[in-house]
């Protein structure tokens, strides 16, 4: 039956949600880790999110959502002057993240709400299907 | 005289199937949201019940050659009935899924899935009542 797909569907978006949601986390975790090499300081990470069917013409009628992968924010991190701090580099400088703490939060309540989404969608899926199964009862 | 159970239900079988696919069809809208360069597609249900139920269903042009492009349905949705929405506000990555009109799309055809199912039901019930004469 084809309406088993729509598990399919909302449990990959499900899946890709949660992956963005991880990522979020990480950089907010990490948006204080200075270091005093500004090559080895953290850099932001977000997901790539892809749409898992081919064209209109060929299988598109249901198209789950992948993630291609996660790519890591190239911009420059910050210099903070900081001579007391142990982690300083020569010239008194540490590097935080570049990580926009409020760019991820607004991520982080986009990527909640999207999976909450998902989450009803699969929630109604099913109970249409358990009242077909009760048809004619 | 056999009776034709499919005359006996008339459209309401037709209409649970398109109604069933046009549900996966907005679930993947919303399974893509935040996915770039993905657009939102839906069923035109009215063309799509009048092909399901057409005698030139199950008719479709032959491709002969790899650039045709085939009009043959697409997970038994006819391919001319599976359009793309036309965006009110496209986003700048290229999505043109909108939550909220996804959202009531979604509720409004699962209410008309359930209507259908108790037009189904009745039908069966009707059936039952004139089988057992009680």
């Amino acid at each position: 039956m084809s309406s088993f797909k729509i598990f399919d569907i909302a449990g990959s978006g499900m899946s890709a949600q949660s992956v963005r949601l991880n990522t979020t986390a990480s950089n907010l975790a990490n948006a204080d880790s200075v270091s005093g090499d500004p090559a080895q300081v953290y850099k932001a990470r977000h997901p790539l999110f892809e749409a898992i069917r081919a064209g209109l013409g060929t299988n598109g009628a249901n198209a789950g959502v992948s993630v291609k992968g996660i790519y890591e924010n190239p911009a420059p991190p910050t210099a903070r002057y900081e001579p007391g701090n142990p982690l300083a580099d020569v010239n008194g400088y540490v590097y935080a993240p570049n990580v926009n703490t409020v760019e991820e939060m607004v991520n982080m309540i986009s990527a909640s709400r999207s999976y909450q989404n998902n989450v009803e969608v699969m929630n109604t899926a099913k109970e249409m299907m358990l009242a077909t199964l009760r048809l004619g009862q | 005289m056999p009776m034709k159970l499919d005359a006996y239900l008339g459209v309401h079988a037709t209409a649970l199937k398109v109604r069933s696919q046009r549900t996966e069809v907005i679930a993947a809208n919303l399974a893509n949201a935040d996915t770039p360069n993905y657009r939102a597609r839906d069923i035109d249900f009215k063309a799509a019940l009048a092909e399901a139920g057409s005698p030139n269903a199950g008719v479709h042009l032959s491709t002969t050659r790899a650039g045709h492009i085939s009009n043959s349905p697409v997970n038994g949705v006819p391919a001319g009935e599976l359009k793309y929405r036309v965006p009110l506000a496209p986003a700048l990555d290229g999505n043109t899924v909108d939550t909220q009109l996804e959202q009531a799309a979604f509720a409004e055809n699962s209410v008309r899935y359930q209507a259908t199912l108790q037009f189904l039901s009745s039908k069966f019930r009707g059936l039952m009542t004139a089988i057992t004469g009680q």
